[in-house]
């Protein structure tokens, strides 16, 4: 007999808003005029987030580890993560809403008439708005999920939009659509890696829930080879997901193609969704078997940051540069794994949100950098940009110092918050790697510095076009946030530590 | 708001007055800037004066909670040594102010943030000092790099931005080593006390001696790049030379002393056991340094490289003083930080002038100046003979000091470090020769003596330098209450004369 299973709405209602949003936004592509579109798909989505975070602050205080049967947990660490992606996915959707960097019609092939027409017309992609929606509820789903099937179904869920969306841009649309095709492609396989860990782990533990894994686990009850390979299976999903090393090499390629505003709400969003549900499976399924996967995601953690340092000073490319710093910090951010405490939760969370918000500050200042053609992401061509316009050069340098960890920026009081944590866990280790290679990487962004503001501006140099006020509202955003988290973190890192926890 | 506080925000508030001054108005910028750097010297002086010389611990206390996460603390203090320092900083900044009144003209970028980041400048080097929690003197000790790194790589000279570069890069990388420590003692002091940050919660840590040892080291390669001690100097020719007058002066004379301030704050205070350990090595290194600073001056050709390695060879004094571990040293070596700075500053100033009239760092190019700028010359021979320690003028005081004191401890050390003294002799003299006597250099004829406005900002230096020669006792009753509490508290005496010997 089947019986019907029970949902908590009330929990459920922020994902389920964000779905209902993006439904209404695929109505409004079937029935609105044209000339419309653009602007009430803009105001749907941002409604959609803004009510989903009303309601998120009003059940904020609920906990449930049963709203929807036992696969999804209303928890701390739920509240904090959906809260912080519906907060950067709101200042990502201002970016997006800046139609310069789509792609008039998606399937007229690049250089054809029908593309020169359809840019004639006028027309634009107004889709990207609902299917930003789909993936913010698929990245709202992946940290609360607490079944295996769950997981991968919300991995799939995020997944598949940006997939789309990273072969929208509207220049360099071939290399937009290399980068989305390898991302696909690439994807699919690491998808594939998860489920197959999963099944290890079924096989291992005889449950899907993480909590019975984790039963399985305290009480060794299975084959420990099956157990050693569904962490590491599963490990390749996720690590693929957050762009960690070895499994980070689509990363630059997809951030450079990808659409500037999408990259910027996948390099912010993404990796606070695949942090958060990575964080959940160690801590809570995998923490009685911390032996055989520490040593892993440690050794993993140092490659990580070593290679995102020392790759991102042999590019000359802006966007690829922000792919590798933001490779360097999926292994800082790894430390917050391997601490495997509170207080590495606590630092995990906080991270995310200092990262999320240099990260899309970054890309914003990279969507007005141009010239007759369109965004410049030369690096070349970046010279002398302090001169030119001292404030958006001078806001690109903060997020910067901020990705460095330079004290009174939130990066340092991150870094410094997930050193202690790992300290505090007893591995000194990754400690001292983690800050040998925070050494390294201020290298090549002091670099950038100096080419900004210490070299002369060359003859071919670029424009910065004016800031639309969207634009100017993220930057501003962006900038606030990173100051204000430098010099007085405790507003943030209180809300971190009450939140920072896992409901098993 | 403790008079500490408002010493500390008045600099900044001079900052945000600029902003208020329009951009082309270069004039009104540079007198609002010297008026407000007046004014924190008024503000210090008021607080030198109603510091008590004999009270035990810190003065002028001030503490607030500032992230309770992690137990740091808005907390500021000062004792002795941190006072003299302090007024280190508030008497050169006017006068850096005056006597290089056009020093900023030519830069990269405005007049404006020229002084921008010299008041920011100012503001954190009296609160690095101030700082009695742990945590926040490491925000402001990395914080404070960046206004110096704008300054070198904006308004400097020659290869400026790369000069710059490696001056962050090495302060960069020893922050981030005394950060790895800074976590590992926060995180003992969870384990014992709950999490703080405080100087003196921290001295009272029970750490086993490995870790100790490792911990100290993080804090003292920091320092020790900061100081700059061999062989951590090598960022500090180059950016002495790119550096303008200015900003050398505060570099060399007030910034890097807080590389020697805390090498006793912190190392001395946190970690005794470790110190004790690492002293044989770090005499050498200081021995070193007095002897390969004083023998690169020697072959220096360029004006201000030669002040920079007559620093790495007073820097090796100051830290062999420090590290000789008798209260005498200790005092002798807070003296020398002062008559360091001033002494230093002394040389930049002049220095500078005779560049910028001869459009050349080359001591070659210089020549005769005693007959074209009589007054210039004098300055220049004073500052000279303040660098090797001519007894009546300060540093003599000091440096008597720390070899006394080194010699009652190490006496072979003392004695390497004597040769030092006449090394300086050396490089000072040669200089002199070079540069003021013999016959003029063709080109020099024409260049000026000091103007009134150049005048008024070198006399109180030198005064300075000559008062505190013949009458070092006022400053060193400041200093010596602070050294005699840092030596006992980390639990040295001093040895007793060998008597009859």
């Amino acid at each position: 007999m089947f019986t019907s299973p029970h949902l908590n709405y009330g929990l459920l209602a922020p994902i389920l808003i964000i779905l209902a949003g993006a439904l209404v936004g695929v109505g409004v592509e079937a029935f609105v005029r044209k000339t419309l579109r653009a602007t009430v798909q803009l105001w749907v989505a941002l409604a959609t987030v803004l009510v989903a975070v009303v309601d998120l602050f009003i059940v904020r205080n609920q906990r449930s580890t049963t709203i929807a049967i036992d696969s999804v947990t209303f928890d701390g660490a739920t509240v904090f993560m959906q809260g912080t992606i519906l907060v950067l996915a709101f200042f990502a959707l201002l970016l997006i809403s800046d139609r310069g960097s789509f792609v008039a019609q998606a399937s007229a092939i690049p250089g054809s008439q029908d593309e020169v027409s359809a840019d004639l017309e006028g027309k634009s992609q107004t889709e990207v708005f609902p299917l930003t929606l789909f993936a913010i509820s698929g990245m709202m789903l992946f940290p609360a999920a607490t079944d295996l099937i769950t997981l991968f179904v919300a991995l799939e869920i995020l997944s598949l939009p940006l997939y789309l969306m990273a072969g929208l841009s509207r220049r360099r649309r071939l290399l937009s659509q290399e980068a989305a095709l390898k991302y696909f492609l690439l994807g699919a396989y690491s998808s594939a890696f998860f489920l197959f860990g999963g099944a290890f782990l079924y096989g291992y533990s005889g449950s899907l829930s993480l909590n019975g894994i984790a039963a399985a686990v305290a009480a060794s009850a299975g084959n420990d080879i099956f157990l050693l390979l569904g962490i590491i299976f599963l490990m390749v999903g996720l690590l693929f997901k957050i762009g960690a090393a070895p499994f980070h090499s689509w990363t630059p390629d997809v951030y450079q193609g990808a659409p500037t505003p999408i990259t910027g709400f996948m390099a912010a969003c993404t990796k606070v969704a695949a942090v958060g549900a990575m964080a959940r499976i160690f801590y809570v399924a995998l923490s009685a078997d911390l032996v055989q996967w520490r040593p892993i995601i440690t050794v993993i953690s140092i490659i990580t940051m070593l290679l995102g340092a020392i790759a991102a000073m042999t590019t000359r490319d802006v966007k690829r540069t922000l792919a590798f710093s933001s490779i360097a910090h999926a292994g800082f951010l790894l430390i917050g794994i391997v601490a495997l405490n509170q207080s590495g939760l606590k630092a995990t969370l906080f991270y995310l949100v200092a990262y999320g918000f240099a990260t899309l500050g970054a890309f914003s200042v990279v969507t007005l950098v141009r010239d007759s053609a369109g965004e410049v992401t030369d690096m070349n061509r970046w010279v002398g940009l302090g001169k030119k316009s001292p404030l958006i050069a001078g806001a690109f340098c903060l997020f910067l110092l901020s990705f460095g960890g330079i004290p009174l920026t939130s990066g340092f009081i991150a870094k410094f918050s997930i050193f202690t944590a790992a300290y505090e866990g007893g591995n000194t280790t990754i400690v001292v790697f983690g800050v040998l290679t925070s050494a390294i990487a201020l290298f090549f962004y002091l670099r950038v510095i100096v080419l900004l503001f210490f070299t002369e501006p060359k003859s071919d140099a670029v424009s910065v076009s004016i800031p639309s006020p969207k634009v100017s509202f993220v930057l501003a955003a962006s900038a606030i946030v990173t100051i204000v988290l430098g010099v007085y973190p405790s507003i943030l890192l209180n809300t971190a530590q009450s939140f920072a926890t896992f409901l098993r | 708001m403790s008079l500490l506080t408002l010493l500390e925000l008045t600099p900044l508030l001079g900052a945000v007055l600029l902003y208020a001054v329009p951009r082309q108005n270069a004039k009104l910028i540079k007198q609002v800037a010297f008026g407000l750097s007046v004014v924190t010297l008024v503000v210090s002086g008021l607080m030198a004066y109603r510091f008590k010389t004999n009270a035990t611990g810190m003065q002028f206390v001030e503490s607030h909670s500032w992230i309770s996460n992690f137990g740091i603390r808005y907390a500021v203090g000062i004792d002795g040594m941190a006072l003299v320092l302090i007024l280190l900083t508030t008497i050169l900044t006017p006068i850096v102010f005056l006597a290089g009144w056009n020093e900023a003209d030519n830069g990269r970028w405005s007049v404006r943030t020229f002084y921008v980041l010299m008041l920011v400048l100012e503001s954190s080097m009296i609160a690095v000092f101030a700082a009695t929690d742990v945590f926040l003197f490491y925000v402001i000790f990395e914080a404070m790099l960046i206004p110096v790194y704008l300054l070198i790589g904006g308004y400097g000279r020659g290869e400026r931005s790369q000069a710059a570069m490696k001056f962050l890069l090495y302060s960069l990388f020893g922050g981030l080593l005394m950060l790895a420590s800074l976590i590992g003692i926060y995180i003992i002091s969870t384990n014992q006390i709950g999490g703080t940050f405080d100087l003196a919660k921290l001295a009272t840590l029970q750490i086993d001696s490995g870790t100790e040892n490792f911990l100290f080291l993080g804090f003292f390669i920091a320092f020790a790049i900061k100081a700059p001690l061999w062989p951590f100097h090598t960022w500090l020719p180059g950016a002495a030379k790119s550096a303008t007058p200015a900003t050398s002066v505060l570099l060399l004379g007030v910034l890097d002393k807080v590389g020697t301030y805390g090498m006793i704050r912190f190392c001395i205070t946190l970690f005794p056991h470790a110190t004790k350990t690492f002293t044989p090595l770090i005499i050498v290194l200081a021995i070193i340094s007095i002897l390969y600073g004083a023998f690169l001056a020697i072959g220096q050709r360029d004006i201000n490289g030669l002040i920079a390695f007559t620093s790495i060879s007073h820097f090796g004094f100051i830290v062999l003083g420090i590290f000789a571990m008798t209260s005498q040293g200790l005092s002798g070596a807070t003296l020398y930080m002062v008559n360091h700075g001033f002494s230093t500053a002394a040389l930049f100033i002049v220095a500078g002038w005779m560049v910028a009239r001869r459009n050349s760092s080359q001591i070659e190019d210089f020549g005769g100046l005693q007959r074209v700028t009589p007054v210039m010359a004098w300055c220049f021979f004073i500052a000279g003979m303040s660098a090797l320690a001519l007894p009546g003028i300060s540093s003599f005081v000091s440096e008597f000091l720390v070899l006394v004191g080194t010699f009652t401890r190490y006496p072979v050390a003392a004695i390497f470090g004597t040769t030092g003294i006449v090394l300086a002799a050396l490089y000072v003299l040669i200089t002199v020769q070079r540069s003021l006597h013999g016959p003029t250099t063709a080109g020099n004829e024409e260049l000026k003596d000091l103007n009134l406005r150049e005048k008024i900002a070198i006399a109180p230096v030198i005064a300075i330098l000559i008062l505190m020669g013949f009458f070092p006792k006022p400053i060193l009753n400041w200093i010596n209450p602070s050294s005699q509490q840092t030596m006992q508290a980390a639990g040295y005496s001093d040895p007793l004369p060998k008597a009859g010997k």
